[in-house]
């Protein structure tokens, strides 16, 4: 048998994303639309548990709502003086409004033209160890995860160097 | 049971991508507009784990995307992050349209 997405978890998912991204941008105060973020990144993660994505899930959770927030929350706190900073004017231009709902129309009228038609989802849902096997097999995408280790480190080592004290 | 198909997410995807192109070209404060950048990463994750599992979930392909981007997007807010430190202790503003030192 096949499966499907059951619509009921689909639709409170997706209420839960949109409607935190909307948040997050109407919220005038810069630590309450951090907190916005953080909700929309568990309910993506809910997304992805519906989708048999267990491990990204898990990541999501662990690299999205954990160390990203906190990072957030931190330069947040880093960069005002008093309460008062935190709290921004509402900003709103019709010109970037008009942008992303002409985007927002041209995706939709594509993926409604476009007719898929599969409601099912194929069976096959490979788990974990799959994934582990094709990750660091020679074949696979070995060298493309030592170089997100690269990434990663040089990233590290300028974020060091641009917030060193001493160099004003 | 009714369920939902491919078009759904990927709706949602485009949803949450105009709403993160929104925030990245209106907003003023500098850490608003990462904020908005994460948002535009989020909707690519959906997409691309929605494709993997509606289209060939045996290869996998959406997982190891997604996990990529995360990487990638890790990197791009913890540099963003620091930019936004060493800009306001220089010149104690973290606004966007503070940063026009170099403007012709």
């Amino acid at each position: 048998m096949s499966e499907t997405v059951n619509a009921i978890a689909f639709a409170v998912l997706a209420l839960a994303t949109v409607g935190g991204s909307a948040g997050m941008l109407a919220s005038r105060n810069v630590v309450h639309a951090a907190y916005w973020l953080l909700e929309v990144c568990v309910a993506t993660a809910g997304l992805y548990f519906l989708l048999d994505a267990d491990y990204v899930a898990v990541v999501q959770l662990l690299i999205y709502a954990g160390a990203l927030a906190i990072l957030l929350i931190f330069t947040i706190m880093l960069t005002l003086r008093e309460r008062a900073d935190a709290v921004r004017p509402r900003d709103f231009s019709w010109p970037g409004l008009a942008l992303a709902a002409t985007f927002f129309a041209l995706v939709t009228v594509a993926v409604v033209g476009w007719t898929p038609g599969a409601v099912t989802m194929p069976d096959v849902a490979p788990g974990i160890v799959e994934f582990g096997e094709k990750l660091f097999a020679p074949s696979g995408w070995a060298i493309q995860f030592e170089i997100a280790s690269l990434v990663l480190t040089a990233a590290l080592v300028a974020a060091v160097m641009w917030t060193k004290e001493g160099d004003e | 049971m009714s369920g939902v198909g491919l078009e759904a997410f990927l709706i949602l995807g485009g949803a949450l991508f105009a709403l993160g192109l929104y925030g990245a070209v209106t907003k003023r404060g500098a850490v608003q507009v990462l904020m908005s950048l994460e948002l535009m990463s989020v909707a690519i994750g959906i997409n691309l784990i929605a494709f993997s599992r509606f289209r060939s979930p045996e290869d996998m392909t959406g997982w190891f995307f997604t996990v990529f981007t995360m990487v990638i997007s890790a990197a791009e807010v913890g540099l963003g992050l620091a930019l936004i430190l060493a800009i306001y202790r220089r010149s104690r503003t973290s606004e966007v349209t503070g940063l026009s030192e170099l403007k012709g």
